[in-house]
């Protein structure tokens, strides 16, 4: 059976994943949002500050924004979990599983220590081998999502492009 | 990957006094992080920032191999709002007075 993520014509985005596959891919929000709910401090990375060397303004910030960026993240864990075994997903849904991937990623990823850009070959006898193998189908998943969501941006946008920074 | 060569970007020299703290622009800095893709990255840009596909990449490419990049610059509340959209799409965004 073919696996990935394709545009199609109509629009929309098909997904082919197995069975089992959509069945972790299901299972992961729950986890990520108890995780979020107890405060897990592996989940410093979902909320980096805005400034490098300002406490109070990060103070500020983190008051006026930290509440939207964690409703956005649980927006699109839950729109993964309804919809991890649905076969064609619209632009939402598929930007949604963007979104949630991104954060289990990040989570996992800094819950590993991933230090290397490059991805080394599994070692069975590593107590990780089990996550890290889960990080690396992750990673799968989200360049699939990313190839699908791609094809549909145009190289140049007419007349959206800002100057340079 | 190969290395780019990034040209050094002109800088307009001002007076300092005619140059008020205030009124000197924000910029926005994307970090190079290990667990990124650096398709996604690319990606973020240009939804973010309607960047074409190889400003995007040219500005991703720099993180990736300086370690961080200005993607965007202006008010501090301009900034602020960059800053929030970058990291509700899960990049380390700082913001800084230029």
């Amino acid at each position: 059976m073919p696996r990935g993520i394709q545009a199609q014509k109509d629009g929309t985005y098909k997904v082919e994943l197995p069975e089992e596959e959509r069945d972790v891919l299901a299972s992961l929000p729950g986890q990520l949002r108890e995780a979020l709910e107890a405060g897990e401090p592996t989940l410093y990375r979902l909320f980096p500050p805005a400034h490098a060397d300002d406490d109070e303004a990060n103070e500020d910030y983190e008051h006026l924004v930290g509440p939207g960026l964690v409703d956005g993240k649980l927006l699109a864990l839950a729109e993964l979990e309804r919809s991890a075994h649905a076969t064609r997903l619209d632009e939402k849904q598929l930007g949604a599983w963007l979104g949630a991937l991104e954060s289990l990623r990040l989570v996992l990823g800094t819950q590993l220590g991933v230090q290397e850009e490059s991805y080394p070959a599994l070692d069975r006898a590593d107590p990780d081998a089990p996550r890290l193998a889960l990080y690396y189908w992750l990673s799968w998943l989200q360049e699939e999502v990313v190839g699908a969501l791609s094809e549909r941006l145009p190289d140049e946008p007419a007349g959206r492009d800002a100057a340079e920074p | 990957m190969s290395q780019v060569v990034e040209a050094p970007v002109e800088v307009p020299q001002r007076a300092p006094d005619d140059d008020p703290v205030e009124d000197r622009p924000w910029i926005v800095i994307v970090w190079n992080d290990p667990i990124n893709l650096m398709s996604y990255v690319t990606l973020v840009l240009q939804q973010l920032f309607g960047y074409s596909r190889s400003k995007a990449t040219r500005l991703m490419l720099q993180v990736h191999n300086e370690g961080k990049a200005v993607v965007s610059s202006g008010t501090r509340e301009k900034a602020e709002l960059d800053v929030s959209l970058l990291h509700a799409h899960g990049l380390w965004a700082t913001m800084q007075q230029d």
